[in-house]
């Protein structure tokens, strides 16, 4: 055991692998956005939120939750949505595609639950909530449960790209054998937490515009998660084409085309019947009138803009095969996600509010959330250089081929 | 004991509390059902 | 029976302590359907017709919770001017709206209430001469807090004297009370860094454990404040709308607002004109998320055996076509072999064919070649015997 452990702790001291930072522009970005947030962090900590942020009394929640929480959960549906596509409903085609779904997942969350840190008062009582006093009436202790649990079954569902890395073979065999129960775990906490996000609002509707306050918003949250994840799982691919080429091997190389045209033409589909669902609560709460003031134009702008466009070119996308056009969609796709939940917690929220006392983010909270991002990306590089995420570690090759049909025998 | 709830409120808190414990509880027996269900089928086992 | 705040002090007295009172009670008809509140739980009637703008509520409150004295004194009444809400250091603020505002609802009240007051006599009840209404705004306590209900460790509680009480030793700081309130009444300690609070009226919880009334009440010289038991206080409004019907817009606020609260509201206007949104429905907090927090439970019930089942038909469904596959390839394995068979014996056939004509050629040559050799000998023969 304890050979073991010297061999892992060499292997991460001494891995040849592991190389020196160049000096290139974008590190030298990151690492002053870094330091930045490093400042940030210790002026929240020593100051107050009052001293980095710009909320009062009237806007308890800026940015980090409508940015950092709001949009950081949807954006990191990829996981749930590409695993059970892959796992539970047999689309094998997406397997590729999987190990760098999880990772992000597992990422957003980590730095969601990070971001939660800065937001919330007295942080190490975070665990409250779940441990100590439960407050089952509410439906952040929905999320926070939620959250809590899933994180673990992404770190989980993560891990075997650690083992494999590591050398572990008999644990890593272990959690994959794990997989569909992780899942399915994944899907259920997803389901839950995704739509009670949308939820948190339901106890608002004298604060939220009725165009979007409606009691459907658990189900818009859950069902937007779903192309959101899609259209994430595309947009980042085809960043990390553009950067991480080197490090993909055949097999990810001659699936992720078909992944993209694949997760196009669901995602243009989802998109459609989400549309048709924002109708319905249209017309359920006689809503009609306020599509002819200045909100309803924006309300169209977010629908139409950033939902109905994408979606059509994510259909001309699948229709024509074309992979180039289908990542310009999903720009689009995820930008409408943005400002669905920015609307809903900040733009939209207190609306009746005058406008002086209508809320603004200050540059240190765009700040910090620049920095947490930045954070994500340093670990996701530093993950994909070295963990097999983009390809297939040549000791299990065989194995993951046959995944599909052994890593359910535990 | 019988326990009088004056608030929906209190309510929901003494409820909800009751059916996360159920949530756990299925959460855990529903796959280990799912292996007594197929514990018998052919060695390529559907779980 | 009405309670005014003498009458009450003497109440109290008789029940020894006020909470003792409230600790007997016993629900009459309470059941798990259907959720009255407290039983003879306190509240606040506050007729804002009485109320002159004084301040010295707000300096009660200051006083009683220990906070900070601010920057203008109590007494002056220039910080009426701007619109206020409740802050970290001020639990309660009175706000004045000028009479500009709701100029015709309030001269035709007024005007009748003069005509009517001198019928009345000494029960005359005016707005005050300045023509400016005067309304406190606190924490309005409610039946059913929306706080409590948003609160995800249940820092906020409905106690049984009315009061929503909050204990700071669980809050996280999360602001989602905040976020909840319909009245925007929870402020929260954003200067505090390691330790902030969320501040907010306490009804004086403290206070009325001792059989004292909150400051704010005990301290009105107007009456424009009102503590008791909420029922009688809604029967007593009840009565004063009844009475002076001029006087008042026929309308408690805080009866059924949000599901009621314990606070409750007379006004010469109508509420929105005084600062007081009027379109907040009756459903109460824990209602509207109801639906949703019922979901919740079912989607963890179904959506694993939903799941496993598709897992389960994909999975079959691979192995139906893998089974296929394999039949298929047997098939041609066997159609193969057969042709192979068919080709071979028709080969043989061919051969056989092929090697009986060439015996046959060959007999037929040996025989030719026989015949046209004695053909030849013959011939040979017969010229020799020539």
């Amino acid at each position: 055991m304890t050979l073991q452990t010297i061999s892992i702790k060499s292997r991460l001291i001494n891995n040849p692998l592991i190389k020196k930072v160049e000096w290139t522009p974008v590190n030298i970005v990151t690492a002053i956005i870094l330091v930045m947030g490093f400042f940030l962090t210790i002026a929240r900590f020593f100051g107050g939120l009052g001293t980095v942020t710009n909320l009062d009394d009237n806007n308890p929640w800026g940015v980090w939750i409508g940015f950092d929480l709001l949009c950081g959960v949807a954006l990191a549906a990829g996981g749930y949505v590409t695993s059970s596509a892959c796992y539970i409903f047999g689309l094998k085609r997406f397997h590729s595609a999987v190990r760098p779904a999880i990772l992000t997942a597992f990422l957003g969350y980590a730095l969601v639950a990070f971001a939660l840190n800065y937001d919330v008062g007295r942080p190490w009582r975070l665990p409250y909530p779940v441990f100590y006093s439960p407050g089952t009436s509410s439906l952040l202790f929905e999320v926070g449960l939620c959250v809590f649990l899933y994180l673990n079954v992404l770190f989980i569902e993560f891990t075997p790209a650690a083992f494999e890395w590591l050398g572990l073979k008999k644990i890593r065999s272990f959690v994959v054998g794990l997989t569909m129960i992780l899942t399915i775990f994944g899907v259920v906490l997803s389901t839950l937490h995704q739509s009670s996000l949308g939820a948190l609002f339901l106890i608002a509707p004298s604060k939220l515009h009725p165009l979007w306050y409606s009691g459907y918003l658990p189900v818009y949250f859950f069902i937007s998660s779903m192309f959101a994840g899609m259209s994430m799982v595309i947009f980042e691919g085809s960043l990390a084409h553009k950067y991480l080429h080197h490090k993909m091997d055949d097999t990810h190389l001659s699936e992720s085309d078909g992944v993209v045209l694949g997760f196009s033409k669901a995602a243009s589909f989802v998109m459609m019947g989400y549309l048709g669902i924002k109708l319905i609560g249209l017309a359920i709460d006689n809503n009609w009138h306020h599509l002819f003031t200045g909100w309803g134009l924006w309300f169209l702008f977010e629908l139409i803009g950033f939902v109905a466009i994408p979606a059509f070119m994510y259909a001309v996308a699948a229709r024509d095969k074309n992979v180039k056009f289908a990542r310009i969609a999903s720009v689009f796709a995820v930008l409408g996600i943005i400002l669905n939940r920015l609307n809903i917690s900040l733009i939209a929220f207190n609306w009746h509010l005058p406008s002086s006392q209508r809320y603004f983010p200050s540059w240190m909270e765009i700040a910090t959330s620049v920095f947490i991002v930045t954070l994500g990306i340093v670990v996701y590089r530093f993950i994909t250089a070295y963990m097999p995420i983009l390809y297939e570690h040549s000791d299990y090759k065989h194995d993951n081929s046959n995944q599909n049909a052994n890593s359910h025998d535990d | 004991m019988e326990h009088i709830f004056y608030t929906l409120q209190d309510f929901m808190v003494h409820t909800k509390g009751i059916t996360y414990l159920i949530m756990g509880g299925l959460l855990i027996a529903l796959p280990l059902f799912w292996l007594f269900l197929t514990g018998r089928d052919e060695k390529n086992k559907t779980f | 029976m009405t309670i005014t705040r003498r009458k009450f002090l003497g109440w109290i007295g008789g029940a020894a302590a006020g909470s003792a009172t409230l600790a007997g009670t016993v629900a009459h008809g309470a059941s798990n359907k259907e959720f009255k509140g407290y039983p003879g739980s306190f509240g606040v009637l506050h007729d804002i017709t009485k109320c002159i703008g004084c301040r010295k509520c707000e300096q009660a409150c200051s006083e009683v919770n220990a906070m900070p004295a601010p920057n203008k004194p109590f007494d002056d009444l220039s910080v009426l001017e701007k619109e206020r809400r409740t802050t970290v250091t001020t639990h309660t603020v009175v706000n004045k709206f000028d009479k500009r505002e709701f100029d015709k609802s309030a001269t035709s009240q007024s005007g009748n209430a003069e005509d009517s007051g001198d019928k009345l006599g000494g029960d005359k009840q005016v707005i005050n001469s300045s023509g400016s209404l005067f309304v406190k705004k606190q924490c309005n306590h409610c039946l059913e807090p929306a706080c409590a209900s948003a609160c995800f460790v249940n820092a906020f509680k409905k106690d049984r004297t009315g009061a929503v009480t909050y204990n700071e030793s669980l809050c996280v700081g999360c602001r989602y009370c905040m976020v909840a309130c319909p009245f925007n009444i929870p402020t929260y300690e954003y200067d505090e860094p390691l330790t902030p609070r969320v501040m907010k009226c306490t009804l004086c919880l403290p206070r009325i454990q001792e059989g004292k009334l909150p400051a704010c009440v005990e301290i009105c010289p107007k009456e424009a404040l009102v503590f008791g038991e909420r029922e009688e206080l809604i029967k007593q409004a009840r009565m004063r709308i009844q009475k002076y019907p001029d006087n008042y817009v026929d309308h408690i606020y805080g009866e059924h607002e949000m599901g009621g609260t314990s606070w409750l509201y007379l006004s010469p206007v109508p509420f929105n004109e005084v600062g007081m949104r009027e379109d907040l429905g009756k459903h109460s907090a824990p209602e509207l998320t109801a639906g949703a927090l019922s979901a919740v439970p079912i989607v963890v019930g179904l959506w694993p055996v939903l799941l496993t089942g598709i897992y389960a038909i994909s999975k079959r469904k691979d192995k139906i076509a893998q089974e296929e596959q394999k039949e298929a390839v047997a098939k041609v394995k066997e159609d193969a072999q057969e042709q192979m068979a068919l080709k071979l014996e028709e080969l043989k056939k061919k051969m056989n064919k092929e090697r009986e004509i060439a015996i046959k050629t060959e007999v037929k040559k040996a025989l030719d070649q026989a015949a046209k050799a004695s053909e030849a000998k013959a011939t040979k023969l017969s010229e020799e015997e020539q």
